[in-house]
């Protein structure tokens, strides 16, 4: 890692080589999902590499939530929902007989789409997930006051810690389940579209979160914001659908993987630039 | 789009279009609806008027005359002794069995069938059949709580019931008839809940149990408690069953306290049992007796009602996290 970096003040390396220096924490290898034996997303490859901001992007409907929601096995909860192929994170395969699902969500946090705080007061937020995985008591303090201080909403709520979540406005809502999910220490965060219920203030404050986490977290992002995706993420994966000539459904692929400022300037597949420049018909 | 018709008028002069928008809602179907309604609802809290008007006027020379009496006395044949003892102990100790028995396992297996069953053709049978159950008439349970709970306990010593005819008997026949009702009102309200609530949960790491026991459970809380209560309610107004499974009409063999277990295993009555007693009593003396007797149960039920709403609206207060 630091011959290369080396090398790369020197100049004397392009930069494509440069960037494969992270590790790989997840890899999704050949991934497709079903709901019952409609193929929802199909032939996934995405390495997903150690303190990077991984992006999703592509129209509705085209698969990511349900990609994300296969990396910590969320969609579990779905009945009928089904993995084919091989999710692995630190090289275990995720979906392996005797993989215990619970423990994955604790490593791969979770925040959602909408903000959905607990309905109950700010620090019991964040101190319920530490508390089932055996944190003790005593350390509740200090570790409600970091996830919240990490997740940039402290000074807002340091004084009503007490008051329900509920009471926060949307923005801050999200903040707190940033502060929720990272409260157990995860290693990699999933984020599915964290701002699309946000205004532009409240996305821009949950911009500059996601840069702070990179250091200590791995985080994947769903977005149907090109911009976003351009701001924020080191890596950018785009979906699209396709009708599947079988049985007439639209099943959501991977066109195309690669760095961000390669997907948004020189992308290699013409659908991904006809998306990223505005011409997606 | 010339072929739709446009839904405002093309005349926008200035007077025409204050004269629509400042029309005040005067749709005389919109008004005529809210009459209609407004209509229902208090001939139905006059019918409900007139009959506690009624019953509290006939019971109230016995209320206000010798209401310690005729709480402390039991069932008796003569009109100025009878009292109603011996039917609210019964009915105290039915309804301590509803809530222990149905209550808990009613609510297990609600949370059961919505959170754990995965949908088969064996769930969904499951849940047909609960939903039949729930519109079986009561004197079905009854003829069901003679044979099965009457015929176990009169065990090895009985002969026809005489060991059987229980408070205990009553109780579990009774549970019996409410579960399929708090199993169905538990699951409705455990399927309202949002499943983003649950994904919280288990986005954090928490275990089926975990989600059901922090998060599931108390946001469902105040739905599951109205709707048990209800059936709790509805249980103890039950006579058919009762009367199959023997309860007493008449002086019961023991003077056991309202408090003392050792009745469970004895004869027993209802204050159902005892309001039909009284009402099939020939002669005037028994009217007030009858409406003093029904005015009390009004007010064991009205209690129950007044504890649900109070725990419904203290969960609910919790639930927006007040
Ligand atoms: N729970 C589900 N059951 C069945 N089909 C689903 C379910 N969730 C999503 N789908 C389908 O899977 C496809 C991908 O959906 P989704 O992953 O939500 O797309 P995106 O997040 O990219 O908008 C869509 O066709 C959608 O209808
Ligand atoms: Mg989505």
């Amino acid at each position: 890692m630091t011959e290369v970096r080396a090398l790369n003040v020197d100049d004397t390396l392009s930069d494509d080589i440069v960037v494969d220096d992270n590790r790989v924490v997840m890899d999704v290898e050949d991934v497709s999902v079903y709901y019952g034996d409609f193929r929802a997303v199909r032939d996934v490859h995405m390495p997903v590499r150690e303190h990077e901001i991984t992006a999703m992007i592509g129209p509705s409907g085209c698969g990511k939530s349900t990609m994300l929601r296969s990396l910590n096995r969320m969609n579990d909860l779905i009945e009928g929902a089904r993995v084919e192929g091989r999710i692995t994170y630190q090289g275990i395969d995720l979906y392996g007989p005797k993989v215990d699902p619970v423990e994955v969500r604790r490593r791969i946090g979770m925040v959602f789409q909408k903000p959905n705080p607990f309905p109950k007061s700010i620090e019991e937020n964040i101190t319920f997930g530490p508390r089932i995985a055996g944190v003790p008591k005593s350390e509740f303090p200090e570790l409600v006051e970091r996830s919240l201080r990490s997740a940039a909403i402290w000074d807002e709520v340091k004084d009503r810690l007490k008051d329900s979540a509920l009471g926060l406005s949307g923005g801050q809502q999200q903040r707190l389940c940033i502060a929720r999910a990272i409260a157990t220490t995860p290693d990699v965060l999933l984020m599915d579209e964290p701002c699309s219920a946000l205004d532009p203030i409240a996305t821009g404050r949950i911009e500059d979160l996601m840069q702070q986490l990179k250091d200590d977290y791995t985080i994947v992002i769903v977005t149907h914001n090109m911009q976003q995706a351009a701001r924020v993420s080191d890596r950018c994966a785009f979906f699209t659908t396709e009708i599947d000539a079988t049985n007439d459904r639209r099943t959501g692929q991977l066109v195309e993987y690669d760095r961000t400022d390669k997907i948004f300037s020189n992308p290699a597949d013409e659908r991904t630039e006809n998306y990223v420049t505005g011409r997606f018909g | 789009m010339t072929l739709i018709s446009p839904m405002v008028d093309k005349d926008k002069t200035a007077e025409r279009v204050r004269a629509r928008i400042e029309s005040g809602g005067r749709d005389p179907k919109d008004i005529g609806f809210r009459w209609l309604m407004l209509a229902t609802l208090l001939f139905s809290l006059l019918v409900l008027a007139v009959l506690v008007v009624d019953v509290v006027g006939d019971s109230w020379s016995v209320l206000s005359s010798r209401l310690g009496d005729f709480l402390a006395n039991p069932l008796r044949s003569r009109s100025d002794e009878a009292g109603v003892f011996t039917g609210l102990r019964g009915t105290f100790w039915i309804g301590i069995f509803v809530i222990c028995l149905s209550f808990p396992i009613g609510i297990g297996a609600a949370i059961y069938l919505e959170e754990y069953a995965t949908d088969s053709w064996f769930t969904r049978l499951v849940d047909v059949n609960i939903r039949n159950l729930a519109g079986v008439p009561s004197v079905v349970y009854g003829i069901l709580g003679f044979t099965i709970f009457v015929g176990l306990l009169d065990g090895p010593f009985g002969e026809d019931g005489a060991f059987g005819k229980t408070t205990v008997a009553g109780g579990l026949t009774l549970a019996v008839l409410s579960l399929p009702v708090v199993i169905i009102t538990s699951a409705e309200a455990i399927r309202a809940v949002p499943q983003s609530l649950r994904e919280a949960g288990y986005g954090v790491g928490a275990t089926k149990w975990e989600v059901v026991r922090n998060h599931v459970l108390p946001y469902a809380a105040p739905g599951i408690l109205t709707g048990t209560l209800l059936s709790l309610a509805r249980a103890l107004g039950e006579a058919a069953p009762l009367i199959l499974v023997g309860a007493i009409r008449g002086r019961l063999g023991s003077n056991a306290g309202f408090f003392e277990l050792g009745q469970l295993r004895e004869q027993f009555t209802a204050m159902p049992i005892l309001i039909t007693e009284y009402a099939t009593k020939p002669g005037d003396d028994w009217v007030p007796v009858t409406a003093a007797a029904i005015v009390i149960l009004l007010l064991v039920v009205l209690g129950f009602n007044a504890v649900a709403v109070l725990l419904r609206n203290r969960f609910e207060a919790k639930r927006e996290g007040k």
